[in-house]
Order: structure tokens, then C-alpha cells, then sequence
């Protein structure tokens, strides 16, 4: 008992990866059991993670649950686990949606363990990176994540994966490259990875010094740009988003859920964990371009969600229309520091992250649900399945509702601490991201007319079946959820704004 | 005590003259012999390095005899936290060459038994402190390479291959004889001893002087741009078994001997050169995976991708700092082990396809998983790609990197080359081997399966047990960096000592 409770993070890392290489022993022909024992094993860590969660102080200052052992002594980086209410929130997203996203794929037929297995080491990698304390450890986990999503799209992607599997791996292996240039310097010019040691020193370094030749400012914004563009690709802010709608569409449904619904905020989690504590200044200077860009993905999202004709490419437009708001709240944060707007604006963005992790997963699944019915993601094929599929027709449009921000759902809570946060701050921005949010109401509602309502496409009058028990399954503790935040947002918001507070960039 | 380092060497040696004594039709009594050895090698050599001592450091497992006295030469090894290390990769690699080899079918006799030679070779170079019995090992392994290229390699290419091959070692081990007989007068001690001759003192003059000889002529091994062709020609015209041995285990003896007998008896001469091997190292990385990526032929992607990774590995040496050298020795174990799995992946593949061409292969994933796996994983070793043992021996040679200060020759204008411009260049060859790797890995191993192979065989019990053996060092390592990263602290270390200072 004693070991669970002072490994507890280490355990919920690393049982997927044990389920995974459990997983490979299993006969390959028994495909019940290994998807039943791969949603099994992804439940543990799930439990574990409640359990974390009821004895999380999120009163006290600092990081809990904290591990640490030596990892790589000779670069000074050892193997550090911590969290605060920002990461708890989002280790819950993920342990969360990956049994769902297992459930999902129970459609899956073709390969099913390799499928599995990179599955299960996906939600290692994105755990990790959720965890680390530790500079070196944060990158490896960052990259770990990105194998089995690139073979997961590639292998088992929709036609056109192979020009997006490579897009995805090479426009965040780029990204990367700063990032981990940005991170060995970093490495050399304080002597340690630990981060808690770095939020002391690094942004505190003496001034008066010079580095590699440069004023160190010059080289502080140097690496604080690598930082930037780095997780700006992930998120993916604006301009940096064109891997996005080809990833999203061509992944299989399961994967779209977990790179909507988890992958996304790494890039938003990167800025709140990194960037905002170890280049205050830095950010500070910047955050109009921040802003800036962020309305510029709310509003490009939301046109470019609206042209589309391809059902799953629309969710995918969507999902930078909404992180838009995530960096706009977190630009306002970093403008105003310490003052009433900016944690309202960072309470903002960080619900924002865990309402699209529920609203896009749950998009993701629906045009998932539709197109293995139907075997096409063209809205001008769909037409009338409201009246053929009511059932399933509820429940798309209460999914929309809830991505679009409707009032009594998770979505507007989150989006409007984010307006109202950022409102004083960047008042320009915020009123562009207003319009785009207008948009929002455009496409979710264009959509929702060309699959649902309108005369019943013949071709489909006696083929499509209702959405069965196993995808209700998937979908209502989303729907639960999105309902319990809009009407209750003080069950999350506690202990965001709790966390927020001691937050200290 | 057993006197271990002189059983791994002698070993296989023994072990290869049995085999050429055995009668050449019974196949199963010389592969049963080789496997012996390989086996008893692999356990001793995981014995040493289990049991080398880390906090006490320094050369253990010393053993010395006179040889001829008069000259000053004796048989001495030993083995310190650089080539302990090396000493295990040797010992994995040549077993798993054993393995992947067993249905070599043309004249087995020679074939095993030169390949046993070849790992007496360079097992001596990794143990030996003595300059004279360092030569000795190194040159014991030209007719056993040259013999089996010439008569087991890609009849395309093998007596081409072979004879650059054996040319170019030559030149580059004349070089540095030369350069070893200057240190051995110079010193005024007459002996050999590595460890006598590091003593010795010599003054920044000479060291200037004959450090690029011996240093050169030992890196053409490990592949020195602009001394780099004969290694992807080479490796492409031996067989599987001793691609993986030369790129594996060969390329690593070379950049051994540089450092050993280089940097370690000359260091300030060292110091005055760091900067063209930096120059050149960085070089080596970025062109060698230019190349790479330009490859038709799949068994060339992988022969200049070591020219490119052992540009890591001299980039490390030439930084001459602690944490350049940690990572040039981590390097020349991963890259050892990767590149073994690599060529052994390769030869799998052209076994069965017949052809290389990468354009005409695909879809062996369905055909041969393991194979393809092994690939995979060394795939992302050489990307660099964090959970691998790749990564953890490229970041501190590039932490090395940002820390280096080597300044050039007065003649040149004596400025300070700034070591955080070579990192950030040498870097952008990461991502040129992410993008050959991944490329090569999709047309290879995914996509449709060309008609004509869908008959091909899975590859055999054997082949699974090397590459998950390798696979499963490259992972480890990739997860448990303190598994090795304190030995060969230990041996960079006495290094710095040597060095003075910093």
C-alpha cells in the first residue's frame, strides 16, 4: 500500500506501457480479449488518477506527489514527478478519454494489437510530459508521444495518411528542434534540467553576463521564441496550424480523438508549465503578438471550419477556432500578470483546454460514428438523419452545442472567463475573437443542417443503423460531463483557480 | 582471477583455427564452435563490464607479460571505462553477427573462421595498453576484412569495395605507424607502454607536430571526412555479418586508437587541432546524411549514416570537454549496436529480395515483422528520438558542443570558433536523418507488397533472438542512461586529467 501511495504518479505512467508489453504476449488471433484486456488496463490508471484526485490538496502551494531519483546524474537531470491543479486537471483529461478512445476502436478489425499496443504507449507519452519536473524529461516524454501517433495514422489512417502522417511528424520534429537546442543550452548554461531549480535560476540570470558571444536578453528571447514556436506548432496557433486538418482527418476516428482531445493541449500546457515561469519578461514583451495570433485562430478556425465540405475536416478547423481562445487567455495572463484579469483569463484557458478535450473528443467520435455507417465525410451526401437516426441525431446536436459555447454547457463557462479575462488587457483581439466566435455559431449550425436536417438522402433511407450501446457508452460521460461544467463549473474551477493562484510567472 | 581480457581476445582465435582444421562438410561441428566462442565471449564480456570497478576507475583487469623485452614491448591489456563498454558492443555484435550468419552456405569453414579472427582483432585493440600490440591487433584484422569481402561480398561491387576498403585502412595505419615510431623515439623511454608513454611529457612543439598523424590515420577508420568513402563502399560489399562488424565495431577501433593513442599521449597537440576535427566532424554529420538521403540503394542509406553518426562521435572528441567526451563514448556503443542491427535488418532483406533497390521493395512489414521492427527501432536510435539510447549519447555531445572553445592557429587568424554555431549546424543533421530514415523505413517496410515477393519466408529464430537482443539494448539504454553513463564518466575522467584542467 505503501509503495502506491508514494509512487502513485509513476504508476499511472507507466501501467499503460506495462498493459502494452502485456498485451504483446496475448494471441494476436483472440481479438476480444485484447481489446477488453487493453480497455481494462486503461481503466487502472484511470481510478488511480480519481484517487489522486481526492487526496489533492489544492490548498497547499507547490507540486504533490512529488518523485524523484537520479535519472541521467551525468547531465544533471534526474527522473522528477510532480503536479499541481493544472496538470491533475489534464492527467484526468487523458485517462480519461484513452478508455473511451479504446472503446472507440472496438470498430478497429484490422491489426488490432499493434494498434493497441501503440495506443497504450500513446498515453504513457502524453502522461509523462503532464508529470515531468525535469527539462530533459519533459522532452523525452514530448517526443515519445509522437511514434505511435505517427504510426497510428500511418498505418492505420484514412487514404491520404501518408502525406499527413509525415506532415504531422515533420512540422513537430521541427518544432522540436528548437525546442531542444533552446533546452541543451539551457542545460550547459545553468548546470541542471530540474525545473523547480530553473523557475529560480534561469529567469534570474545575472544580466551584466554575456553568452555564446551574445547579451544574455538576446539569447533569453532566442530561446524563448524556441520554446514558442515549438508548442505553438502543437497547439496549433495560427500560422503554424497546416498539419492539423490533414492529421485530424486522415487519423482513425480513436486517434483523432486523442490528438484533438489530449495531444492539442500538450503545445497549451508547454506554454503554462515552460514558458510563462521561466521567461516572464520575455513573455511579458511578446504577449501582443501572442494575442494577436490567437484571434487570428479564432477567426481563421472559424471561416475556414465553415467552407469545408468534408465533415471530419470542419471538426478539425474547429479545434484551432477553439485553442484560439486558449492562447488568447493565456496572452492576457502573461500581458497583465499578477492582476485580477489575468488569472481570470488563465482560469479561462485552462477549463478551455479541458471542455475541448471533452467537446472535440466527442466531435471526433460522431463523424467517427457517422462515416463507419456511411463511408463518407461529405456533408453534401449526408441530408435528413435526424429523422432516420434521432437518437443519434440528439446526441451530435448536444455535442455541437457544447463545442459552440451554448450557455449550460462546459464550453461557454470556459469561453467567456477567457473574453472577460482578456477583455481589459487585449481589447482589440478580444473583439476579432468575438466575431470569430459568431462564426463558431455558423459552422457548428451549417453542419448540423447538411448531415441532419433537409430531405433524406435516398441513398442512405435503409442502410444506416442506429448509434449502438457501445457508442453511447463512449459518448455520454462526455455529454455528462459538458453538462456538469456548464451547470456546476466550481467543481473544476476551484481547483484551477486554486492552482492559478499560487501560480507564480 | 581469471585473466579475462586475455580469454575474450584468444578466444575466438582459437576458435578459428579449430575450424579451419575441421573437415569442411561438417557444417554443424564449425558452426557449433563459432557459437561456443561467441557465446563464452559475450558472457565474459558482460562479466567485465559488470563487475568493472566505477569508483575506484583508472585501467583494471590488468594483465602483463614480456614480450620482446629488448624493444620494449610487452603484452599489455587492461580496460578502463571508455573500452569497457566498447569491449561488451564488440562482444554483442560479433555474437549476433554469429546468429544472423547461420545459413551462410558458400564454404562456411573460411567464412566463420575469419570472421573469428576478425573479433580476436578487435577485441585486442580495445584491450590493449601497449602501442606496439595495438598496431599488432589493428592490422590482424586487414586479411580476414579484405578476404571475406572479396570472396563472400556483393559480386557487384566486391573486389572494388574490398581493395578501397583494404587501401585505405593501409594508408590511414601507415600514417600512423609513423606517427606511433615518432612517439616511441620521442619519448626517449623506448617502450611501448601506453601507460609508460603517457608519462612522458612531451613538448607542445612535437605534440603539434605528430598529432595529425597518428590521429588521422587512426580516424580514417572511423570514417573522417574527407577520408570517409571507403566505408559506405565497404560496407555495401561484405557480407551481412561483417558490414555489421566494420560499421559496428571497425569504424569504433578507429576512432578508439584516435583517442587512445591521439588525444591521450598528445593532448596539447590535441588542443592546438580541435579545431579542424570540429570542423571536419561537423562535416562528417551533415554531408554523410546528405548523402544518405540521396541513396537509391537501401544498404547505402545506412553506409553513410555512419559516416554521419561517427561524425557525433569525433564532433565529442574534439570538444575536449567532459561532456563531449561522455557522449562520444555512449555514441560508440549505440551507434555500434544500432548500425549492427541496421545492416543486419538490410541483409535480411536483400537475402530475400535479392535486390536493394528502394523503390522496387515494400510492404515486408507483413513478411518479416521482427525484421522490420529492428529496423524501427534502430531507425529512431540514429533520428536521436528520446527513449532511445540515441538520444541519450547525442545530447551531451551536443551539450559538449555549446561548451567548446577551440581556437585556430595563429597562421589562421588565431579567432575562437564559437562551439554554439557548430551545434546548431551539426544538429540540422538530425533532422536529415529523421527524414531519410523515416522515408526509406515507409517504401521499405510499408505500402504494398510487390507481387513477386509474396512468397518470401519470415526471417528464422535466429535472426528474431539478434535483433531483439539489440532492439532491446537500444531501448534500455535509451531509458536507463545511469546503466552506462558512469563508467564511461569514470574513463573521461582520467581524460580531463590528462588533459589538465576544465
Amino acid at each position: 500500500m505503501d509503495f502506491i501511495t508514494t509512487h502513485l504518479l509513476s504508476l499511472i505512467l507507466f501501467l499503460p506501457t506495462l498493459a502494452a508489453i502485456i498485451l504483446l504476449f496475448l494471441p494476436v488471433k483472440r481479438v476480444k480479449l485484447l481489446r477488453w484486456f487493453a480497455l481494462g488496463a486503461s481503466l487502472i490508471p484511470f481510478l488511480l488518477t480519481l484517487a489522486m484526485w481526492a487526496q489533492f490538496q489544492s490548498g497547499t502551494p507547490g507540486f504533490q506527489f512529488v518523485e524523484q531519483v537520479p535519472w541521467y546524474a551525468a547531465l544533471s537531470s534526474s527522473y522528477h514527478l510532480g503536479i499541481d491543479g493544472i496538470s491533475l486537471l489534464m492527467i484526468l483529461l487523458t485517462t480519461l478519454l484513452t478508455p473511451l478512445a479504446l472503446l472507440a476502436s472496438f470498430s478497429v478489425t484490422e491489426r488490432v494489437k499493434p494498434y493497441l499496443f501503440l495506443f497504450l504507449l500513446l498515453e504513457t507519452g502524453m502522461l509523462g510530459v503532464f508529470m515531468a519536473l525535469d527539462l530533459l524529461l519533459f522532452f523525452v516524454f514530448w517526443e515519445v508521444g509522437l511514434i505511435p501517433m505517427y504510426f497510428l495514422i500511418a498505418q492505420w489512417g484514412s487514404a491520404n495518411r501518408n502525406y499527413a502522417s509525415l506532415k504531422f511528424i515533420l512540422f513537430t520534429m521541427a518544432g522540436s528542434l528548437g525546442l531542444l537546442l533552446a533546452i541543451q543550452m539551457m542545460g550547459v548554461v545553468t548546470g541542471t534540467y530540474d525545473l523547480v531549480q530553473l523557475f529560480k535560476v534561469w529567469p534570474n540570470l545575472d544580466t551584466a553576463r554575456s553568452l555564446f558571444g551574445l547579451p544574455v536578453e538576446s539569447v533569453k528571447s532566442i530561446a524563448f521564441w524556441a520554446f514558442v514556436i515549438a508548442f505553438a506548432i502543437k497547439v496549433p496557433v495560427w500560422p503554424f496550424h497546416t498539419w492539423l486538418p490533414d492529421a485530424h482527418t486522415e487519423a482513425p476516428t480513436a486517434g483523432s480523438m486523442i490528438l484533438a482531445g489530449v495531444m492539442l493541449k500538450l503545445g497549451a500546457y508547454g506554454f503554462l508549465r515552460l514558458v510563462l515561469p521561466l521567461f516572464p519578461a520575455q513573455s511579458h514583451a511578446y504577449a501582443g503578438w501572442l494575442a494577436a495570433l490567437g484571434a487570428m485562430a479564432i477567426i481563421m478556425g472559424a471561416l475556414s471550419a465553415y467552407g469545408q465540405t468534408d465533415f471530419k475536416r470542419l471538426v478539425a478547423y474547429s479545434s484551432i477556432n477553439h485553442m484560439g481562445f486558449v492562447v488568447l487567455g493565456i496572452a492576457a495572463a502573461a500581458w497583465a500578470a499578477g492582476t485580477q484579469d489575468a488569472t481570470l483569463a488563465l482560469n479561462g484557458a485552462v477549463l478551455q483546454m479541458f471542455n475541448h478535450g471533452l467537446s472535440a473528443a466527442g466531435m471526433f467520435f460522431l463523424v467517427g460514428v457517422i462515416y463507419d455507417r456511411t463511408h463518407t465525410r461529405n456533408l453534401n451526401d449526408f441530408g435528413g438523419f435526424y429523422a432516420v437516426l434521432p437518437i443519434y441525431g440528439s446526441v451530435l446536436i448536444f455535442t455541437a452545442m457544447g463545442s459552440l459555447g451554448l450557455p449550460g454547457l462546459g464550453g461557454f463557462v470556459s469561453e467567456f472567463l477567457v473574453v472577460r479575462g482578456a477583455w481589459p488587457v487585449f481589447t482589440a483581439a478580444t473583439a476579432l475573437s468575438m466575431i470569430g466566435l459568431f462564426f463558431t455559431g455558423a459552422y457548428m449550425l451549417k453542419a448540423l443542417k447538411q448531415v441532419l436536417h433537409g430531405p433524406v438522402n435516398e441513398k442512405w433511407q435503409h442502410h444506416l443503423s442506429e448509434i449502438n450501446v457501445r457508442e453511447l457508452f463512449v459518448i455520454s460521460p462526455l455529454m455528462v460531463l459538458m453538462l456538469v461544467i456548464g451547470f456546476w463549473p466550481a467543481s473544476l474551477l476551484e481547483v484551477i483557480n486554486r492552482a492559478i493562484t499560487m501560480f507564480k510567472f | 582471477m581469471l585473466p579475462f581480457l586475455s580469454l575474450i581476445i584468444f578466444i575466438p582465435m582459437a576458435a578459428g583455427i579449430i575450424i579451419l582444421l575441421l573437415p569442411a562438410e561438417r557444417r554443424e561441428w564449425i558452426l557449433g564452435t563459432a557459437l561456443a566462442a561467441v557465446v563464452l565471449d559475450l558472457l565474459l564480456s558482460a562479466w567485465v563490464y559488470a563487475t568493472y570497478n566505477i569508483a575506484a576507475g583508472g585501467y583494471q583487469f590488468l594483465e602483463q607479460l614480456p614480450w620482446v623485452p629488448a624493444l620494449g614491448i610487452s603484452y599489455h591489456v587492461g580496460v578502463d571505462g571508455i573500452s569497457t563498454p566498447l569491449v561488451l558492443m564488440a562482444g554483442v555484435v560479433v555474437f549476433c553477427g554469429v546468429l544472423i550468419s547461420w545459413n551462410v552456405q558458400e564454404r562456411p569453414r573460411e567464412f566463420f573462421a575469419f570472421l573469428m579472427f576478425l573479433a580476436s582483432s578487435v577485441f585486442g585493440v580495445f584491450s590493449s595498453l601497449d602501442l606496439f600490440m595495438l598496431f599488432f591487433f589493428f592490422e590482424l584484422a586487414v586479411f580476414p576484412k579484405y578476404l571475406m569481402i572479396v570472396m563472400y561480398g556483393w559480386p557487384k561491387t566486391r573486389e572494388y569495395g574490398g581493395m578501397k576498403l583494404t587501401l585505405y585502412l593501409f594508408i590511414g595505419s601507415v600514417v600512423a605507424l609513423i606517427g606511433a615510431l615518432a612517439i616511441y623515439f620521442g619519448s626517449g623511454k623506448y617502450t611501448f607502454d601506453l601507460l609508460e608513454l603517457a608519462k612522458a611529457g612531451f613538448n607542445v612543439e612535437f605534440q603539434k607536430l605528430w598529432f595529425p598523424f597518428v590521429f588521422l590515420g587512426f580516424a580514417i577508420l572511423g570514417g573522417i571526412f574527407p577520408f570517409h568513402s571507403w566505408a559506405p563502399d565497404g560496407h555495401v560489399a561484405a557480407p551481412t555479418a561483417i558490414s555489421m562488424l566494420l560499421a559496428g565495431v571497425e569504424m569504433k577501433v578507429g576512432a578508439f586508437a584516435a583517442l587512445r593513442v591521439g588525444i591521450e599521449l598528445l593532448p596539447e597537440g590535441a588542443r592546438s587541432w580541435a579545431w579542424l576535427i570540429l570542423i571536419l566532424a561537423t562535416i562528417n554529420i551533415v554531408y554523410g546524411a546528405f548523402i544518405a538521403m540521396i541513396q537509391s540503394d537501401f544498404k547505402y542509406v545506412i553506409g553513410f549514416s555512419s559516416v554521419s553518426h561517427m561524425g557525433l562521435v569525433l564532433l565529442g572528441f574534439a570538444t575536449l570537454n567532459e561532456k563531449g567526451l561522455l557522449g562520444s563514448g555512449m555514441q560508440m556503443f549505440s551507434h555500434g549496436v544500432m548500425t549492427a542491427c541496421f545492416f543486419a535488418v538490410v541483409g535480411m532483406v536483400y537475402d530475400r529480395a535479392h535486390t536493394r533497390e528502394i523503390t522496387k521493395l515494400g510492404g515486408f512489414f507483413k513478411k518479416m515483422p521482427w525484421a522490420a521492427v529492428g529496423f524501427i527501432v534502430a531507425g529512431l536510435v540514429s533520428m536521436g528520438m528520446p527513449g532511445f539510447s540515441g538520444f541519450n549519447a547525442e545530447l551531451p555531445i551536443f551539450m559538449g558542443a555549446w561548451q567548446a572553445t577551440p581556437k585556430l592557429p595563429d597562421l589562421l587568424g588565431g579567432a575562437q570558433l564559437s562551439g554554439a554555431v557548430v551545434a546548431i549546424i551539426a544538429i540540422l543533421g538530425v533532422v536529415i536523418t529523421a527524414a531519410y530514415i523515416l522515408l526509406v523505413a515507409r517504401r521499405v517496410f510499408f505500402g504494398d507488397l510487390p507481387a513477386e515477393y509474396s512468397e518470401v519466408s519470415d526471417v528464422t529464430v535466429f535472426d528474431k533472438l539478434a535483433i531483439g537482443l539489440l532492439s532491446f539494448i537500444m531501448i534500455g539504454l535509451g531509458w536507463l542512461p545511469g546503466m552506462m553513463a558512469p563508467m564511461v564518466q569514470s574513463g573521461v575522467k582520467s581524460i580531463l586529467a590528462i588533459l589538465g584542467g576544465t
